[in-house]
């Protein structure tokens, strides 16, 4: 009887029907792909793609050369050469990421007391030359001031009520900017 | 002068147009059908398929066109020039010339000839030729082994379909195929009558076309792509035209045979109000899209049991129906007056 059945299921071709009818199923469901550069996937807030140096809204670069990224950096990416500006407060000459280099682990934008190195939601970056990847000041200021809504949407999604830190006045020095400024503000 | 052209020039335009008017829709068609084969399984494996030439990808064939157009022919320096060359050529003529004899509809056919099953088969038996050429012109083991595979199964699948022919025949009792659809106009469609058949039929033309899942003449795992390995640019192109031609002339063979050609599936009102030719497309889409609904269900047969299959399996059973086909039909008295 069980091989009967079995041969009558050969000949009824009942898998292969089977088989078929799930192909046509298939056929009308919602499709998985994206039309990619037209559709894009949702990313998540922490997300760690290009880096960007961010301003404050008065237009003053946030950065103040403490060079806490470049010593956390595992990959050794960032170079940051620096000197006192004219006003005495101390701010970057030089500012350089080896894009190749980077690992996008987002220790720098951890490490940074001042939130100005971040690492932005823009992922596709891709250049033709490996020039065109070692990011300077120049450029990453650029990306900064590309993607601050973006980032500043980000920040706000991801720490509720967060405020980042305010411009440091002309008299204070960077240790006391450290002690009082850095600080959430509850 | 008036004399040459009443009797040469103007019979030969016509059939110049007649030909292009067959000839270029089924070009397009064949451009389409690829088209067509992305869409389908890229839907059944959730996909969206190709979606960036033209709205919703529909430009897509005409950019792959050109592509094959633009490329540079590399011919192999081992391969013998003519015979290479020549090989793509064959395939395509061939896959164009067996339409010359398809029904589009009631008198709707550039050669009304009354052996039109026999010279379908003919044409499509002679289709291995060009790719077995292809396989000893290149000089190169791939497309040699692609051929051979190519050859021996269309050859034994060839005798499985010759057999299921015979059975239409024997119900329609003419080789004319417009008077095979006249038949199944009068006895109803074969795919009714001879169902089992239908069936084989249409797992002989995956075979004969080599298609999934009997594509082993350009199994990619081990053949890379089989006969046509050494070939680029428009040479390439032509098989892939051929190729894909042919798969429409078999779906054509299938609706002639056992879908009833042009004819609607019931003869009253609103299905007679579509034009004959129009049903024959519809039926030829049908066949196609079993064609490339099979590809995206089923894996490749290994090829001892793609032999089995048709040695041994579908040989013997289209061989039995044509007997049971005769014996019922003279047991019963049905056999057709001999067709004058």
């Amino acid at each position: 009887m069980a091989t009967l059945d079995k041969v009558a299921r050969t000949i009824l071709w009942q898998e292969l029907i089977k088989g078929f009818a799930m192909t046509f199923r298939y056929m009308f469901k919602r499709k998985v792909t994206l039309n990619y550069p037209y559709e894009r996937g949702p990313l998540s807030p922490r997300f760690r793609g290009e880096h960007a140096l961010r301003r404050y809204p008065n237009g003053e670069e946030r950065c103040i050369a403490c060079k806490l990224c470049e010593a956390i950096c595992p990959a050794q990416a960032i170079t940051i050469e620096s000197e006192p500006r004219a006003d005495g407060s101390r701010r970057t000459t030089r500012y350089d990421i080896d894009m190749t280099k980077c690992i996008y682990c987002g220790f720098c934008e951890e490490a940074c007391p001042v939130d100005a190195i971040v690492e932005g939601p823009n992922y596709a970056f891709a250049a033709e030359t490996r020039a065109e990847l070692f990011y300077t000041k120049e450029k990453l200021l650029a990306n900064g001031e590309r993607w601050e809504r973006e980032i500043a949407a980000n920040l706000e999604r991801y720490y509720p009520g967060y405020r980042a830190p305010r411009p440091a006045s002309r008299s204070k020095t960077l240790c006391s900017l450290l002690l009082s400024e850095s600080n959430m503000e509850s | 002068m008036g004399e040459l052209f009443a009797s040469t020039i103007w019979p030969v335009t016509v059939l110049v147009f007649q030909i292009l008017a067959i000839v270029v829709p089924l070009l397009l068609a064949v451009a389409y059908l690829t088209y067509a084969e992305r869409k389908v399984i890229a839907a059944m494996q959730l996909r969206q398929g190709p979606m960036t030439v033209g709205p919703y990808g529909l430009l897509q064939p005409l950019a792959d066109g050109l592509k094959l157009f633009v490329k540079e022919t590399v011919i192999p320096t081992g391969a013998n020039k003519v015979v290479f060359v020549l090989a793509p050529m064959v395939t395509f003529v061939l896959a164009l010339i067996g339409w010359a004899v398809i029904p589009f509809g009631e008198g709707l056919v550039l050669a009304d000839i009354n052996v039109g099953v026999l010279y379908l088969f003919a044409v499509s038996s002679l289709g291995v030729y060009g790719i077995i050429m292809a396989g000893w012109a290149s000089n190169s083991r791939y497309a040699f082994l692609g051929a051979l595979r190519s050859s021996a199964q269309m050859v034994s699948y060839e005798i499985a379909i010759g057999l299921i022919i015979i059975s239409v025949l024997i119900s329609a009792g003419s080789l004319n195929l417009s008077a095979i659809v006249r038949a199944q106009a009068e006895q109803g469609w074969y795919v009714f009558w001879h169902f089992p058949m239908f069936m084989i039929f249409l797992v002989s033309i995956l075979a004969e076309t080599n298609r999934h899942p009997f594509d082993l003449p350009e199994d990619e795992s081990s053949l890379v792509t089989g006969y046509n390995v050494e070939y680029s640019s428009m040479t390439f192109a032509l098989f892939f035209l051929g190729e894909y031609a042919n798969m429409i002339l078999m779906s054509a063979i299938a609706s002639v045979l056992f879908l009833g050609g042009w004819l609607p599936p019931l003869p009253i009102w609103p299905f007679t109000w579509i034009p004959g030719p129009l049903w024959l497309i519809l039926k030829i889409c049908l066949v196609l899209f079993i064609f490339i609904w099979a590809r995206a269900t089923l894996p490749r047969y290994r090829y001892d049991q793609l032999m089995r299959l048709g040695w041994k399996v579908l040989l013997p059973l289209s061989l039995a129906w044509v007997v049971l086909t005769a014996g019922v039909m003279l047991a019963f008295d049905l056999l057709p007056a001999a067709a004058g």
